[in-house]
């Protein structure tokens, strides 16, 4: 690492004890194969739009949306959370070169198990396709709602795990900053705690009693907005984990650095902060709201993109000194001598190539101008599968290429199989997206059955055949994935698997005097961002008069 | 070093570009006059088709080339299925649902509405072209969510108020 400083409290090598390492080894396998499972539900969503309905194909799948229902509940919950579950403990432990509470451990994990019976057993049988959403008045059987609320549960856990940790530390330590990549976890999962709770209050307060018939009726208007409460943030919280990679390991997987701890952690804080009070720029269609709100909600939305553009700069500064330092030169020499033939390094950093589009695509959804043209059309999965299905998804596809080989400590194979799955994926991801864009702009309504719709339009056409074509590259790209960390797992040669956490250093060491040290004040961070939620939501929770009007319906 | 003054130019670019999109956002809103539904009133979903204006649905004239389009969703139509209205004219659409969560698209129209049992959803709108136009459902709404839609016919501008489909 050299003249950098370390992102850790102690560069030397640090190993969970045994029973850790494979309480969270199993979480993680847990999490991919989420990922698997949803998109074969993917596959058969991405060619329904080419006009090929292959739904006979899927044993036990009765109806177009309850694989979709599938698709979304196991590709964005189960799999990044499951993830996130593991993936954050295990680095804010490597920060701290401590262990982590076993009891939690195994508590988290065991509501994990649970979360995921209850939801299979629900969406397996037909029992819940009303999609990831669950928006009021579709009811679901109960054992959907709980499910969920058993997955919110364990991330709780997942944020206490690491809390007892950094507490322990800061214990031993007193005085010293925070080592960055606990920070950056912690913040990560403190963010999501807060962001969780509305659709926590949504589901145990009024879903769950409603679906088990202690409640008649609910408040269809409610229930949203509290989901949307949550539903911006929570597209943070997957993709902060990623951003956890790409801010503190992959400057090392690059043998570049990050240029400066202070910056990486002011971009966590404005996410913390910012993430939450935007959850109207998904409700703009919304009757009910004051448009006086929606717009301030548009403009705090404009605010959070900004950290992500700090991160553009800050992550491509890491790779620019990796690239030099390599032998690179000139203004994009250094690109060719990044290592492009490190499967976990590759997948990342095509991943935040695709990611400038979901970016740009993201800009657009917030103008509400421009929203009313593309509100719940195709244009808006387009879009999110550039961020959550790229940005995250190929993020998270390429930790495990050095993850699942430390955790098992066998050695990657197929590495070649490993890189062109992200290329794939990749080339298939921009060929997907600009197949739903266009047909979104043509105004393709999104979570639709359209091989069997009553109408059409010639517009849709050829969108839906690139749409078509560009999923099943996808898919081809997440199976040859899930088929390298298979081999691996069964075949990797034993005792080869990386030693350590690939750990970057920083050009720029933690201050101990000034304002830096007030960047730790985690507390101070939350009640700040407290405060911006009561701004963004108080108007309408404190007018709103929530009326309960509809009995639940479960026409699916 | 170097990489922090590069560093500030882009931050400071970044600043200016979001700046200059809340500016356009601005000028859409306020001099093209782009408006999102709003609050529109509230309604009980199981006496919607006994509560005015809904007990009557179709296309009223409300003033000088003004109109108002009522329909009612629910799972898997509208009602009417059908409407005419003149091209040119401001056509103000309220509408709601009877049952689930329905969406209101004009397809190749920025006119695009969430329907919420409760709520009344209401966004004006005024076709230039004559033609023919389909409303999608485009939120969920369970299993025949794919065969709900409605039509449009916008007749030449000049044609006399015409009564609502049927």
């Amino acid at each position: 690492m050299g003249a950098y400083t370390p992102t850790v409290a102690d560069p030397h090598v640090y190993h969970l004890p045994v029973d850790q390492r494979r309480i969270l080894r199993w979480t993680i396998y847990i999490g991919y194969f989420a990922l698997t499972a949803g998109v074969f539900h993917g596959l058969a969503n991405a060619l329904s739009y080419a006009g090929f309905s292959i739904l006979g194909w899927f044993p036990g799948l009765a109806t177009y949306y309850q694989g979709l229902t599938a698709h979304g509940v196991a590709n964005v919950l189960f799999f990044t959370f499951s993830f996130s579950n593991a993936f954050l403990p295990l680095l804010t432990s490597r920060a701290l070169s401590r262990p982590l509470p076993t009891p939690l451990l195994y508590l988290g994990f065991v509501l994990l198990v649970a979360a995921n019976v209850l939801v299979i057993y629900a969406v397996v049988g037909n029992r819940a396709s009303v999609l990831y959403t669950s928006y009021a008045p579709l009811q679901a059987h109960w054992t959907y709602y709980l499910g969920l609320v058993l997955l919110v549960l364990s991330t709780w856990i997942a944020l206490l795990i690491m809390l007892a940790a950094l507490r322990g530390w800061r214990k031993e330590h007193p005085g010293a900053r925070i080592p960055l990549m606990a920070f950056l976890c912690v913040v990560s999962y403190v963010m999501w705690f807060l962001a969780s709770l509305p659709v926590a209050t949504e589901f145990i307060l009024f879903l769950l009693p409603w679906s088990l018939g202690v409640r008649a009726q609910v408040d269809p208007l409610l229930t949203r907005t509290l989901f949307w409460f949550t539903g911006h943030a929570i597209v943070y919280a997957w993709l902060l984990p990623a951003y956890v990679s790409w801010y503190v390991l992959v400057p090392r997987q690059a043998d570049g650095a990050l240029i400066s701890d202070s910056y990486a952690r002011i971009v966590f804080i404005l996410f913390l902060l910012l993430s939450i009070p935007t959850g109207f720029h998904h409700q703009y269609a919304d009757p009910g709201i004051s448009n006086a709100m929606k717009a301030v909600h548009g403009v705090l939305t404009f605010g959070v993109f900004f950290p992500s553009l700090a991160t553009a700069f800050s992550v491509v500064a890491a790779l620019e000194i990796g690239g030099r330092r390599r032998g690179g030169t000139g203004l994009f020499g250094w690109v060719r001598k990044l290592p492009w033939g490190n499967p976990s390094l590759v997948a990342q950093m095509l991943a935040m190539a695709t990611f400038v589009f979901g970016g740009a695509t993201g800009l657009i959804n917030a103008s509400f101008t421009m929203n009313q043209v593309i509100h719940n059309t195709t244009w808006v999965p387009g879009h999110f599968h550039m961020t959550v299905g790229s940005a995250v998804a190929l993020t998270l596809m390429g930790v495990a290429y050095w993850l699942i080989p430390y955790l098992t400590d066998r050695r990657l194979v197929a590495r070649r199989l490993a890189l062109a799955s992200s290329w794939i994926y990749t080339i298939g991801i921009l060929i997907f997206a600009r197949g739903m864009i266009s047909g979104g702009l043509a105004g393709m309504p999104r979570r639709t059955f359209i091989a069997e719709a009553t109408y059409r339009s010639e517009a849709w056409r050829i969108p839906g055949i690139v749409t078509g074509i560009g999923g099943t590259l996808m898919f081809v790209g997440v199976i040859s994935f899930f088929a390298v960390v298979l081999l691996t797992v069964f075949f990797g040669e034993r005792g080869r698997g990386p030693r350590d956490v690939p750990v970057s250093g920083s050009l720029t060491a933690p201050s101990l005097a000034g304002w830096e040290p007030w960047l730790d004040r985690i507390g101070v961070w939350v009640l700040a961002a407290i405060a911006l939620i009561l701004v963004a939501y108080g108007p309408f929770f404190l007018t709103y008069a929530p009326a309960a009007v509809s009995p639940g319906f479960r026409l699916f | 070093m170097k990489a922090h003054s590069y560093e500030k130019a882009f931050l400071g670019a970044a600043i200016v570009v979001l700046l200059a999109c809340m500016g356009a956002l601005g000028f859409a809103t306020f001099v093209h006059g782009i408006h999102l539904p709003g609050i529109a009133g509230r309604i009980d979903p199981a006496m919607v088709r006994t509560t005015p204006p809904f007990d009557q649905p179709g296309v009223q004239r409300i003033g000088d080339n003004a109109y108002r389009a009522v329909l009612i969703a629910s799972a898997w139509s509208f009602n009417p299925p059908e409407i005419r209205v003149p091209a040119g004219a401001e056509i103000t659409f309220t509408v709601t649902s009877t049952d689930l969560l329905h969406g209101f698209n004009i397809e190749g129209t920025r006119l695009n509405m969430m329907l919420v049992p409760g709520q009344i959803s209401e966004n004006r709108y005024t076709f230039r072209e004559p033609g023919e136009y389909t409303i999608i459902c485009h939120e969920y709404c369970g299993l025949g969510h794919h065969t709900m839609f409605g039509r449009i016919i916008v007749t030449e501008p000049d044609v006399e108020p015409p009564a609502s489909g049927d």
